[in-house]
Order: C-alpha cells, then sequence, then structure tokens
C-alpha cells in the first residue's frame, strides 16, 4: 500500500482511522433508520377479539354434522378499521342441548383450510392430506399435521351461539395464540 | 477446501490466506486499488467534496427510499393513509420520512454547489464535456425524482402542486397533451397517477440515475480530477486524505439534515388529497419556487414563454457551457451567466417567499391547511375505513363546518369577526349576528341588553332592530340590583336551554338561578312567555323551548319562516333546508361546529 503513499505514516494512521470512524458513522443513520420501520412489525401484538356471535342454535343440525360459518367481526388492518367483515371461518357442531363444538377451519399444520367430508365423518386438508376426526382430533397417525384442529372458546346464550375467535401459530404441536 | 492458487505453502494469517483466495478469483484487490488510489493533484481539497457528497447521499435516498417504500400503498384510498402510518404508527416512520425528505433537499443545494464548482474550476472543458453533459442528465433526473416523490403522499399539498406541473407538460407544444395524460394515466389523477408516479419515483428514475453515475465516475476517473490551480501543495491520495475530507462534508450536511428532521418531527403530511376542495396554500417545493414566481411575470397567452421557452433556453445555455466556453471569453461569459441566473433564481425565490408572508389570505389559507392536517391525523388515528381518510373529513364538523359557514353565512353573518377561515369580512357586508358562542351565556348575555343588542354583533344589521324584543328590552332595562340578578337569572335559563356541553357543568352548579330564571320566563304576564311559546306557556315564535339546542338550530337554520322561528318576520335569512342549498348532514356539521361540539374518535387503529 505504502508506494503510493508520500505523506508521513504517523499523520497518515490517524487520517485513515477517522476516515473509517466517520465514514462509519455516517453510514449506519439510513439503514438504521429503515430497519427500525421495517421491524416495526414485531412490536404489534395481534388483537385479541371478545365474543363474536357466530350463528344461531336452531340452525345447526341435531344430529352433531358441523357447519361451517364465516366469522364477522371489526377487522384491524394498518390504518383501516373496518366493521363486520370476514376474519376467518369456524367449523360448529352441535354436541347437547345447548352445547356446542367450535373449531377454527384453518390446518394446525401450514394453514390450509381444511374441508369437511360427510363420506368420511371428518375433516381432510388439501394440502398436505392431513385427517382429523369430527372432534377434530388426528384421526390418521401418517398426518403430518402436529396437533389437532384448534377448538375455540365457545358459548350458548339465548340461543345464540357465540365465538372467542383466535388463530394459532401453525406447525408446532403446542396451542399457541398469534 | 481444495484450493487450487499458488496460496497454500504461503505464510500468513487465515485472514490474509481468505483474502488472497478471494483476490485470485475476484481481483477485488486490484479494484480496491483503482477505486482508492487515485491521484489528486495538489493535495485534497474541501472544494472537491460535493460529487462524493452527492453520492453519498444517493446512496442514502437509495436505502431510506426502499424501506418506504416497503410501507408505502399507492392508491387514492391508501396513499395518504400508508405514508400517516409510517409518520404516526411506526417505529421510527418519522425518522424515516424526515431524512428521506430533508436529504432531499439537502442534494438540492448540494448539486449547485457541484454546478458551481465545475463551472468555476472549468472543469467542462475539453476533454471533459461528455462527463459535464451527463451531470446536467442528473441534474433534470434529480429533480424529476424530487417532482414525483411531492405527488405520493397524495396530499393537498402534494396533489395541487402536482396539478399544476403536470398541467404545464400539458402545455408544452405537440405532444404536450398526449405526455400529460400518459403521465397522469388518465385524464384525472387517480389510482393510475400514483402507480405510475411511484414506478417512476422508485424504479425508473433511480435506475437511470445510477447508469449515468456510473458514466459520470467512469469518465470521471478517465479524466482524473479538474485541480484548481494554483495547486496548494504536493499530491495526495484519494484514500485516505479526500476522503477523509468527503466523509466529513456529508457528516455536516447529514448534521443540518438531522437538525431539521428532529426539529419538524419528520416530513410534513398535510391533510388527505381532496379534488372538490380548494388549496389556496399550494406551492411547490423552495426550490421550485423561482419557477412558480417566474410564471407570474408571464401573464395570459405569454405564459408558455414562462413556463416553457425561458427554463428551456437556460438549460440549453448550460448544457452549450462546454462549447461555449472555447470561445476567447466563453469562460467569463459562462460564470457571468452562472451569476446572473443564481441571483435571478435568488431574487424570484426572495420574492415568492416575500409575497406570501404578506398575503393574508395565504397565511388564512396556510393556517387552515396546518389544522385539517393535524385534524386528519387526529381522525385516522381511530382508523380509517376503506373508503379512505377523506370521507372522514368530509364528514367532519369540526374542519367543515367553517368551511359551510363560509360559503353560505358569511356574506351576512360572523364568527368571531371573521369568515370562519379566518378571513376578514368587508365591515358593510355586516348584518347578521356574529355566531362565536352562539347559545352561550356570554352571548346571550349581551343578546339580552338593551345597548349590545343594536351593535352589529348581534341585530344591529337586521330588521330586528326596531322590531319587539329590542323595544322590550328599552323598556324593561334593569333598574336595581334585584332586577338585574333576575335578568341574569334569565340569561341562564335561556343559554342552558342551549344545552352546550362545554357548560353542562355549570348549569348543573347553577340549577337554582336556572329555575328562578326559568320561572320569569313562564310567566305570562311579565316574562318572556307574555309573547314567546316557552314549554307549555306563551304563544308566539320565536319559540324558546329548547332554544339555540343543536335540535332547535338545526331546524332554524333549515327553515328560519317556519312558525315555530320567526315566520313571516323573518328578515333575509333563507331557508337552507328546504331551499335545499345544504343538505341535513352539512346544517349538522355547520351547527355542531358553531356549537364547538365535534365528534372525535379514541384512538385505537392498531396501536401496538
Amino acid at each position: 500500500m505504502s508506494e503510493t503513499q508520500k505523506a508521513p505514516d504517523r499523520r497518515n494512521f490517524v487520517t485513515k482511522v477517522a476516515s473509517i470512524v466517520v465514514g462509519g458513522l455516517i453510514s449506519v443513520v439510513a439503514p438504521v433508520a429503515g430497519l427500525l420501520t421495517f421491524l416495526d412489525p414485531l412490536r404489534r401484538k395481534s388483537d385479541t377479539r371478545g365474543l363474536v356471535r357466530i350463528t344461531s342454535l336452531a340452525s345447526l343440525p341435531e344430529n352433531g354434522e358441523p357447519r361451517k360459518f364465516p366469522v364477522l367481526d371489526t377487522l384491524v388492518d394498518a390504518w383501516n378499521k373496518t366493521e363486520n367483515v370476514p376474519v376467518g371461518s369456524v367449523y360448529v357442531q352441535k354436541t347437547g342441548p345447548d352445547t356446542v363444538r367450535v373449531l377454527n377451519s384453518v390446518c394446525p399444520h401450514l394453514g390450509c383450510s381444511v374441508g369437511y367430508r360427510a363420506t368420511t365423518q371428518g375433516y381432510f386438508c388439501p394440502c398436505h392430506k392431513s385427517a382429523f376426526a369430527i372432534d377434530g382430533s388426528i384421526a390418521d397417525p401418517k398426518s403430518p399435521s402436529p396437533r389437532a384442529m384448534d377448538e375455540l372458546t365457545a358459548e350458548v346464550r339465548d340461543g345464540e351461539v357465540w365465538v372467542r375467535f383466535q388463530n394459532f401459530r401453525k406447525g408446532s404441536p403446542d396451542k399457541i395464540a398469534v | 477446501m481444495a484450493d487450487t492458487s499458488n496460496s497454500p505453502s504461503e505464510p500468513g494469517s487465515k485472514l490474509q490466506q481468505a483474502e488472497r483466495w478471494l483476490d485470485n478469483r475476484t481481483g477485488f484487490k486490484g479494484l480496491l486499488h483503482e477505486v482508492l488510489f487515485e491521484n489528486v493533484p495538489g493535495g485534497s481539497r474541501w472544494r472537491y467534496v460535493w460529487g462524493s457528497t452527492l453520492s453519498f447521499f444517493f446512496v442514502v435516498q437509495v436505502i431510506t427510499g426502499t424501506f418506504l417504500w416497503m410501507s408505502y400503498s399507492p392508491s387514492t384510498q391508501s396513499a395518504w393513509e400508508s405514508v400517516y402510518f409510517i409518520q404516526h404508527q411506526m417505529w421510527g416512520g418519522w425518522f424515516l420520512r424526515g431524512l428521506h425528505h430533508f436529504v432531499a433537499q439537502a442534494m438540492t443545494v448540494l448539486l449547485v454547489l457541484h454546478l458551481m464548482q465545475v463551472i468555476i474550476d472549468g472543469a467542462y472543458k475539453a476533454p471533459r464535456e461528455v462527463n459535464y453533459w451527463f451531470g446536467v442528465v442528473l441534474l433534470l433526473l434529480i429533480l424529476a425524482l424530487s417532482l414525483t416523490g411531492y405527488l405520493l403522499p397524495w396530499d393537498q399539498n402534494g396533489y395541487w402542486s402536482t396539478a399544476v406541473s403536470t398541467n404545464l407538460v400539458g402545455m408544452s407544444p405537440i405532444v404536450g397533451q398526449a405526455a400529460q395524460t400518459v403521465v397522469v394515466g388518465g385524464a384525472n389523477y387517480g389510482h393510475q397517477t400514483l402507480s405510475r408516479f411511484l414506478a417512476l419515483h422508485a424504479g425508473v428514475i433511480p435506475g437511470v440515475i445510477i447508469l449515468f453515475i456510473v458514466g459520470h465516475v467512469y469518465l470521471f476517473r478517465r479524466h482524473g480530477i479538474t485541480p484548481a490551480k494554483p495547486l496548494k501543495g504536493p499530491d495526495e491520495g484519494f484514500w485516505p486524505e479526500q476522503i477523509l475530507k468527503d466523509v466529513v462534508a456529508c457528516l455536516a450536511v447529514l448534521l443540518v439534515v438531522l437538525f431539521f428532521v428532529v426539529r419538524e418531527h419528520g416530513a410534513p403530511l398535510g391533510a388527505p388529497a381532496d379534488p372538490a376542495e380548494q388549496f389556496s396554500a399550494a406551492r411547490p417545493e423552495w426550490y421550485f419556487l423561482f419557477l412558480f414566481q417566474m410564471l407570474k411575470y408571464f401573464p395570459g397567452k405569454t405564459e408558455i414563454i414562462g413556463a416553457i421557452i425561458l427554463p428551456t433556453l437556460l438549460l440549453l445555455t448550460l448544457a452549450a457551457m462546454p462549447i461555449i466556453g472555447k470561445w476567447r471569453l466563453g469562460h467569463r461569459f459562462n460564470l457571468g451567466f452562472m451569476g446572473v441566473m443564481l441571483g435571478g433564481v435568488v431574487l424570484l425565490t426572495w420574492q415568492a417567499m416575500a409575497a406570501d408572508k404578506n398575503d393574508v389570505e395565504f397565511q388564512a389559507a396556510k393556517a387552515t391547511a396546518k389544522r385539517d392536517a393535524a385534524r386528519a391525523v387526529e381522525l385516522a388515528n381511530g382508523g380509517v375505513p376503506i373508503t379512505g381518510a377523506l370521507s372522514l373529513m368530509r364528514d367532519d364538523a369540526y374542519t367543515r363546518g367553517p368551511r359551510i359557514f363560509s360559503q353560505n353565512c358569511s356574506s351576512c353573518h360572523r364568527f368571531d369577526g371573521h369568515d370562519g377561515l379566518g378571513s376578514p369580512l368587508p365591515k358593510d357586508s355586516i348584518s347578521g349576528s356574529d355566531l362565536k358562542g352562539f347559545g352561550s351565556r356570554e352571548w346571550v348575555r349581551g343578546f339580552l341588553h338593551a345597548d349590545t343588542i343594536l351593535t352589529s354583533r348581534y341585530w344591529g344589521g337586521t330588521i330586528h332592530a326596531e322590531g319587539d324584543m329590542a323595544m322590550w328590552l328599552a323598556d324593561h332595562a334593569p333598574e336595581d340590583e334585584d332586577e338585574q340578578a333576575m335578568r341574569e337569572n334569565v340569561v341562564l335559563a335561556l343559554s342552558y336551554q342551549a344545552k352546550l356541553r362545554s357548560q353542562s357543568a355549570l348549569d348543573v352548579r347553577d340549577s337554582a338561578r336556572i329555575a328562578s330564571g326559568i320561572a320569569f320566563m313562564r310567566n305570562t304576564s311579565s316574562g318572556c312567555a307574555e309573547c314567546h311559546k316557552f314549554q307549555d306557556v306563551g304563544t308566539d315564535s320565536p319559540e324558546l323551548t329548547d332554544w339555540g339546542s343543536r335540535e332547535w338550530t338545526i331546524a332554524f337554520v333549515a327553515d328560519p319562516t317556519h312558525p315555530r322561528f320567526f315566520g313571516r318576520d323573518n328578515d333575509r335569512m333563507p331557508s337552507f333546508g328546504t331551499e335545499k342549498t345544504l343538505s341535513q348532514r352539512e346544517i349538522e356539521m355547520v351547527v355542531d361546529w358553531l356549537r364547538g361540539e365535534w365528534h372525535t374518535p379514541k384512538a385505537t387503529a392498531a396501536k401496538p
């Protein structure tokens, strides 16, 4: 390196260090500002919903066969806030005179939409062929899904079905709310 | 790893070995050497820093712009909203926006300094002509960036300023109209305008700029620096002497930028663009103000001279400098031309600023714009409907109310002496009462007074000045303390009818006095009910039950000629509702604004 340098070495060293320090200093400002906004989603918690009315108990078959319903609630999407729009869907089945079971219709494996098959009386995910029994438990041990379908907290009030709608982390054996 | 180079037996640390391995395959050391060890004849100097600072800040713009792009959504219902979200909701979003905004301004200044240094040092002369032309193209491209970026937040200022600049494009001969339609993406400004401007601003123009910068730097290195004579000392290397000066200059500019970013808390964001809302505060960025001002000197058909011909001539002269410079006095001409041009720009900019500063209407419009901008953020904090923030603004009593008042009421009424938006009104235009604080105790107190009711603040300019009410007040001036107290009780009782939210605590506190006042009002022989209908007593109008309340006032504005109000005694007040001059919602908004009762949503939008 030294062949092009004519200035005394010591001064040269100080100049180099100063250049690198100042250059480094000015170079971090823009990336840091950008990274803060880029990482902003990490500090946002998902909104926790209250109970949402899904349907009336009378609309469910007496034999316990599930019916799929959209969940209509307030959707907050970045700056937008929209009332009464679909935020997901659930399977609801009658399990007693005033009890229901409510399953999130999304597969716990990788998030595909799970269908109900009346012929097998169970749920089946078309993406990776996870099979679930009518109560949401894993029906086929070869199913790639690490856990049963996600059951949601539900209540029957005055003949109406109310659900606390939630999504859970996919691909994990544990049911962790997101 | 199987190393095919000659290095396995060579000594040195692992790092040196890795360096050699990489250099054998890429030749990066030679490249680095090429980049860093440019000879600087006569040693490093501060006057050479401008090119480097421009390159540095261009990179800053690419970085900040890319991150902004990740959060920006180009459509008329989401552009302002996403920028609002960046500025007011995202972590450090205001800082990112501010940096991008103020670095853009700094670059404009740096461009001028760079150009000045090049012209003064004669660096445009042979063999560097092509490089100079590259620079002129880069100057135009950077200005194009600033023009396209100004629209993207889709706020009032960006919208109306861009309308002007694109209409100027439309004025250009032959292809102007077609060019405007293509750039705008249609006859009107909308989704297509935003997506096109974003593609230009974030993709096309920066891409072309990078090509030109590569060419510019390549040619610069090919010909070397143009040393400013006399040389000040021995040659130095670009690394590290000149680089140190370059980075220190960058740091200095960055510090100035950061000062503005922090002081302004990011970049300005006006109220969302509204094609139906006059925006008298529209101005281009300060560095385009000279063009804006120049237009004023070319009225009517001569406009094209100021808008297109003159700027084109200036630009052509700028581009021709290398050729002019060859003449005997060419360089001197160039220097003189640059001086005159810069002086002209400074003068025009100063004129534009001074004109605005002394323009009362512009200042009022600016204050309104500032208030609207703050209000838009307040409303958006409660969550924006999918129809966009503009629909919140159109339904907002706080900002719509004064506009409706200014357009429909201020030809007779005033609000605190002005037209509702802060503009003064001609004295002779006043006939109706000043409606600031209508229904409040203070307002009623002045009204129920024999002298003040005859001032222009109340009924001085109306036929009611000679009516029964004014006569009654003149005949019944309170004569002793008891009568004074009773009059005050009536003031409280009548004002209580208005049910102003701002007065609710006072109304509760003074309930005993109000009850006494109401008893007087109900007296059909000597109280208000002698004439007025009040609750279940009295017969005549205007009715005093709930006088001045929201419902009463809305019904009054809708039809003051209704028997409940002035009936046939109505002076000149139009029936805004029954004549369909104003919609029900518009009347509600102006009344809510007069009452100071507008809805402000709770901040809920996606707070972390």
